[in-house]
């Protein structure tokens, strides 16, 4: 692998912090266990041993809010569930990120009506919107590993 | 009609008054909203309809006499026979009596039509919104309701839009 | 955006659901839900506890309630088809399959055999999909967690075939009104024989896993009594009703999409508690294996589709010389079709019960009113006399036992 390559005779490394700490950020992203629709079906099916999220280091989904990075959005928000989830979002410690998985939880998708909020991103900023009504496990796998490719670019100043 | 379900709605006709239709294979009956909770009583104890399958209401506004339609939807498990009541009711928003006695689980029904349409049920022992957040103003399912949906952006009226969007503070 | 706070409902507007003994202080509120990973989505749940022990249970619903009846009336019979799919998110063939068939009865539409055949087929590899998730949930609500990944195995297979008629995993809206969106492909048999030969073992795979498991039995046997005459009195369907010895299913007493032609068991088991729903639902599995079978054996042949043209789209090749195609296809994509002022009420046996749709048309291409009976909002309602006197940890079998689908209740 290739820090041992860098590590050299005196076990020193040399990176920037910056790096560091994404690279850590990325490594151990718990996403919280949270299921609101037809996305948390395919969300499961991803955990599943066909598709295995746990390959990319994001298998250890956490049932509280406040041992979870990452807040997977999946399936349509109602205007009754909208207030728990801004508060399950509070509850989460920095930093953390947010995947509007699906059309509904991106935009509100098929359902133009008074029920749904029409975007998830009315009440939580959104970092990565995966698309597909369900999307397909592969998409949900991609969208978090584009998290990933984010969090990365992150410098010191992002950090707050 | 089949034989045992012919003898049943002669027998409900003449003992309640309820005219019935048979449309599409399915007998509706037309009972008065004082009157239904002794049809459904009737319908249980004498007739083993054994379960209310269904319960859920019609909005004909603009028209106000009636108003609504509540359907009900009667099966009989041991008979395999299914029937169906209709109850008019009058005005925006009217009172009938509620059906929680003879049938346990049209406390749910019942506070899903209170919610969604406004009707009152007497006599329902918890009679609070059931799908809607309970500080909701009005009755989605009305149809003097708006859909409430959100315009579509496209490129001329993209900006106007856009600014009339809510948006989280952080 | 300013959010009012979460839980405004105080403990004096829920007196009259609560024990007299809740108002010393004597016993504890707990909330439960909408966030737990053992309510199925977005289930909340409060309970009175004494102890460990639950005085009351009080569900609160509506936290996926979408709108799908009041959206549905605003757009055409077909488009509206659509919304089905979501609602019952497990059960997406059959949601499609009871809005289509109501369709089918209001307006006098003939569906042609081979049309029907897939469609039971479909239905039924759909009622084993959602058996499987059922079990796998199941099962992890009670800590066994292998038995997840089993389920999920299998059901990508179904997930596979579905794609490859409709062209999506789980919302295909494959049938149509008059029939299905198109024939089968080629690939189509062979896979699904493939799943017949695979699956028998498999289910033998889960309930060696569970069913003499002592742990599994411990949490299950005796837990969440439902007496027979108050299942029936409760408007509990499917599985749940089943699971009390009462042989009721719609398939057997109303029988719709040829049905009648087809032979099975309906399973049922008299030990009325949470094991014996268990039972029933595995042995469902296996009696739709033996549809599946009958129906891939004697699929006939012919078209997939009405040829009332008034109602069905002209398959693409017609519209190349066809002026006449050509209208219909433009007039049926953009008004839709009408329907006579009428209304219908089709019930069909979903996984989890009576599924049934009243649908009134006003005479114009779009529905009057649609509303969905959905059986899980019915059975729910039976939670919180079960759940009285037995342990939190019970709670999560007994809903789990329930089936419950979140989309399904709150629609």
């Amino acid at each position: 692998m290739g820090i041992e390559q860098k590590l050299g005779d005196m076990g020193v490394v040399t990176a920037r912090l910056e790096d560091l700490v994404n690279w850590g950020r990325t490594r151990a992203m718990w996403p919280m266990l949270f299921g609101l629709a037809c996305c948390a079906i395919e969300m499961m099916s991803a955990q599943a041993a066909n598709y295995d999220m746990s390959r990319f280091g994001m298998e250890l989904m956490r049932a509280s809010p406040r041992q979870s990075d990452l807040m997977i959005v999946a399936g349509r928000v109602s205007r009754k569930m909208a207030p728990v989830l801004r508060r399950l979002y509070d509850q989460m410690p920095d930093p953390k990120w947010v995947v509007a998985m699906g059309d509904c939880a991106s935009c509100g998708g098929v359902f133009n009506n008074y029920a749904i909020v029409q975007g998830v991103d009315e009440i939580v900023p959104v970092d990565v919107y995966v698309g597909g009504c369900p999307p397909r496990p592969e998409a949900l796998i991609h969208g978090i590993m584009t998290l990933h490719e984010k969090v990365k670019l992150e410098s010191f100043k992002d950090w707050s | 009609m089949n034989k045992p379900l012919e003898k049943i709605a002669a027998d409900l006709n003449a003992e309640f008054g309820a005219t019935y239709t048979e449309d599409r294979g399915e007998v509706s009956f037309v009972v008065p909203a004082e009157r239904i909770v002794d049809f459904a009583a009737a319908l249980k104890k004498k007739h083993k309809f054994e379960m209310l399958a269904s319960q859920t209401a019609v909005d004909y506004w603009p028209a106000l006499a009636p108003r609504y339609h509540i359907v009900y939807q009667f099966t009989s498990v041991s008979k395999k026979l299914r029937l169906e009541a209709r109850v008019p009711l009058d005005g925006n928003d009217p009172e009938m009596p509620s059906l929680v006695d003879v049938f346990p689980n049209a406390n749910w029904f019942e506070r899903e039509l209170f919610d969604m349409f406004g009707i009152r049920f007497s006599g329902h022992p918890d009679l609070r919104r059931i799908l809607m957040p309970f500080d909701w103003e009005g009755h989605p399912l009305r149809k003097d309701y708006p859909l409430g949906y959100e315009e579509v952006q496209f490129s001329f009226n993209y900006e106007d839009i856009e600014v009339r969007k809510p948006r989280p503070k952080d | 955006m300013t959010l009012e706070p979460v839980m405004e409902v105080t403990v004096n507007d829920l007196k009259h659901l609560l024990s007299e003994r809740a108002a010393e202080g004597d016993t504890l509120l707990l909330n439960m839900g909408p966030q737990h990973p053992s309510t199925h989505g977005v289930l909340r749940l409060l309970l009175e506890l004494d102890g460990e022990i639950i005085v009351r249970c009080i569900p609160d619903i509506g936290f996926l309630h979408t709108g799908i009846e009041k959206n549905m009336e605003a757009k055409t019979y077909v488009k509206a088809e659509v919304m089905t799919d979501r609602l019952d998110y497990l059960n997406t063939t059959g949601n499609n399959l009871v809005y289509v068939m109501a369709i089918e009865k209001l307006v006098g539409l003939d569906v042609p055999a081979r049309a029907e055949v897939i469609r039971v087929l479909i239905v039924e590899l759909q009622r084993i999909a959602s058996h499987l998730v059922w079990l796998g949930t199941h099962a992890l609500d009670l800590a066994a967690m292998s038995v997840f990944f089993y389920c999920f195995r299998e059901r990508e297979k179904i997930l596979d075939i579905l794609e490859m008629c409709g062209g999506q995993r789980m919302m295909t809206t494959y049938f149509r009104p008059g029939g299905l969106w198109r024939d089968t492909p080629v690939e189509f048999e062979s896979a699904v024989r493939d799943f017949l030969k695979v699956f028998p073992r498999r289910i033998d795979e889960y309930e060696a896993l569970l069913t003499k498991n002592p742990i599994f039995i411990d949490r299950t046997k005796g837990i969440g009594i439902i007496p027979k005459d108050k299942a029936l009195e409760w408007g509990l369907t499917g599985p749940t009703l089943r699971g009390s010895g009462i042989e009721y299913d719609i398939r057997r007493a109303f029988p719709y999409a040829g049905y009648e032609n087809y032979e099975f068991d309906v399973a049922t088991d008299d030990g009325c508690d949470v094991y014996a729903r268990y039972t029933v639902r595995m042995q469902e599995m296996r009696e739709s294996l033996k549809i599946v079978q009958q129906a891939l054996d004697n699929m006939p042949m012919g078209p997939v589709n009405s040829a009332n043209r008034k109602f069905v789209p002209p398959p693409r090749s017609e519209l190349g010389h066809s002026m006449e195609a050509v209208i219909h296809h433009f007039k049926l994509w953009t008004e839709g079709f009408e329907a006579p002022k009428a209304s219908v009420y089709m019930p069909v046996e979903s996984p989890r019960g009576e599924l049934g749709v009243y649908l009134e048309g006003d005479g114009g291409p779009k529905p009057y009113r649609v509303h969905f009976r959905t059986p899980s909002f019915t059975n729910l309602q039976a939670v919180p006399w079960l759940a009285e006197g037995h342990y939190v940890a019970d709670l999560v079998a007994i809903i789990g036992s329930i089936d419950i689908v979140l989309g399904d209740t709150d629609r």
